[in-house]
């Protein structure tokens, strides 16, 4: 039947993640540093208001772009936390997850052939949804000597006039990196004379530690430059609900929005009114996740330092992104015989894109305990591989 | 005033008291030396006044019983409920004493092997005691959770993939 099928869809590789995902599930007594979502439920009195709207019958549709209540907090929300400034009415779109907000983007934006500039490594949905929206991919290299912060040298040399688009992805998934405004600022400039729309996801923005947060679009002339990708799912322990949201100007917002009112119609009301409570009262069961996750981080980093591997200190998200090149073995071959010798599952690098070679993703959104005992099992293989 | 680092020092070590200064170091940012300096100030400050073990008796199968009794006074000019407090304390039996606001004047957390030892404890020991006008006793039957800690959540929670991008 495979002859019936679109070769733009049949052109998308499996995720590299795969793999390890049928292997460690075969496998009993696995301790899991591969998962990117939090260990955390949902605080309780979102959960709890979720639950009290549905035996109140709050089961119907609901506007194409989301609740407006959602939509009004969310700016306020963004105003006072951000400093970014989005109407409730025209330039806030509620979707299923961050995950959508980035396919909308791109299929709103990508005539096919349009260059998407794609961070490499990066969250592997990006290039999957710039590729089905007929986009020509031009992967830029993050470097561990620039801490995997992107350089306007490596964007200059990716870049060719076809491109239009620039995803941004700050704190970063896989490698826990965060980029300064100074930092951020020749990006900005580079958007500007290159006429880039610049994809900002921005899921990890309330998990950084020891600096605050620049969002994209607060940088000179980028607001209209910029969309703004968001959600509940990271900062809320949300993953499972599916609830996110995109900024951007209401010429993108609302083609946007149509795209989604014929695909998705709404995002679930049951966690866009989660979603709200969120908002108005889940501040502090945030705050104690991120300082728990801060506390789990630097047990992790100095538990890669002391084994002897280089390290750098991730200030974001809730991924170490330790270089195993000591090791003597390559991401894939140091993920798949720690996960068989010491039954740790890790994500190689590699899966994030080829410039995440030599390095492994390790998601520290699990128990101390866990941790503590993930090290140790980490340990003892490394030892091995170092004498 | 608590600083925000301290805290959050302070929580850490009621999560796990056996945590040693450099392995408090390493979760918090904070020097080993200010650590034990700060533990060192705190244990003289008796704001760390014990470290604890919370134990699950129920799983040892072993007879203990906790009630809780709530103990109306004889109010006394010029005494306050200090002195009788003061004299609960001295009771072994007495895990706890409580001034509490309500129908009732002060709160006791009595532990005992069973409900016949707690029955005799108040009737030899505490009814007779001047200044008491009346107890209630109530008997715990089931811990579901204490310090924060579920006994009897579900064996497993919730499994998350092992593996997502």
């Amino acid at each position: 039947m495979k002859h019936y099928l679109s070769p733009l869809a049949t052109s998308l590789k499996p995720s590299g993640i795969r793999k390890f995902f049928d292997l460690a599930s075969t496998m009993e007594d696995v301790i899991s540093l591969g998962v990117g979502e939090p260990d955390f439920a949902t605080p309780w009195v979102m959960r709890e208001t979720a639950i009290f709207s549905l035996e109140q019958g709050q089961t119907m549709y609901t506007s194409n772009a989301g609740l407006i209540d959602l939509r009004r907090e969310l700016s306020k929300y963004m105003a006072k936390s951000l400093g970014l400034n989005y109407s409730p009415e025209n330039e806030l779109l509620i979707t299923v997850g961050a995950s959508e907000a980035v396919d909308l983007a791109m299929r709103a934006l990508i005539v096919p052939g349009d260059g998407v500039l794609i961070p490499d490594p990066s969250y592997v949905a990006y290039a999957g949804c710039a590729l089905m929206a007929g986009a020509d991919i031009h992967y830029v290299p993050l470097r561990a000597e620039h801490d995997f912060r992107l350089q306007v040298d490596d964007l200059q040399l990716a870049y060719t006039p076809n491109c239009k688009v620039l995803v941004l992805s700050y704190p970063n998934n896989p490698t826990g990196a965060i980029m300064t405004r100074e930092e951020l600022l020749p990006i900005a400039r580079f958007a500007s004379e290159n006429d880039l729309i610049v994809v900002s996801d921005e899921i990890y923005s309330d998990l950084t530690y020891g600096g605050t947060h620049t969002p994209f679009a607060t940088l000179p002339y980028m607001k209209n430059r910029t969309l703004h990708v968001s959600g509940f799912s990271k900062a809320y322990a949300m993953t499972g609900w599916r609830i996110g949201y995109v900024a951007g100007h209401p010429d993108f917002i609302q083609v946007m929005t149509r795209i989604h009112q014929y695909t998705i119609m709404c995002a679930p009301i049951m966690a866009q009114i989660a979603a709200l409570e969120g908002l108005k009262a889940g501040d502090s069961a945030k705050k104690e996740m991120i300082l728990e996750y801060d506390r789990r981080r630097r047990l992790l980093v100095n538990g890669f330092r002391e084994m002897g591997l280089s390290c750098f200190e991730p200030l974001g998200a809730f991924y170490v992104f330790p270089d195993i090149t000591a090791t003597g073995l390559r991401s894939e071959e140091f993920a798949e015989q720690l996960i068989k010798e010491e039954k740790v599952a890790v994500v190689p690098g590699t899966a994030f894109g080829p410039a995440g070679e030599g390095h492994i993703r390790c998601s520290y959104a699990y128990s101390t305990q866990q941790l503590l005992e993930a090290l140790e099992r980490i340990s003892r293989f490394v030892k091995k591989r170092l004498s | 005033m608590l600083s925000q680092e301290d805290r959050r020092l302070l929580y850490i070590l009621s999560q796990d008291c056996r945590l040693t200064p450099e392995e408090l170091s390493i979760q918090t940012g904070l020097t080993p030396e200010y650590i034990n300096k700060k533990i060192k100030q705190w244990e003289k400050d008796k704001v760390i006044v014990k470290y604890g073990l919370l134990i699950n008796y129920e799983q040892l199968e072993e007879d203990r019983v906790t009630a809780l009794i709530d103990v109306k006074v004889l109010s006394q000019r010029g005494q306050g409920y200090d002195k009788i407090a003061q004299r609960f304390q001295k009771f072994p039996e007495i895990k706890s004493v409580y001034l509490m606001s309500g129908d009732f004047d002060l709160c006791l957390v009595v532990e005992g092997k069973n409900m016949h030892e707690i029955a005799q404890f108040v009737s030899d020991k505490l009814s007779p005691l001047d200044l008491i006008a009346t107890t209630s006793t109530r008997f715990i039957l089931r811990r579901y959770k204490q310090d924060g800690i579920e006994f009897h959540g579900e064996e497993e929670g919730p499994k998350r993939l092992m593996i997502t991008p």
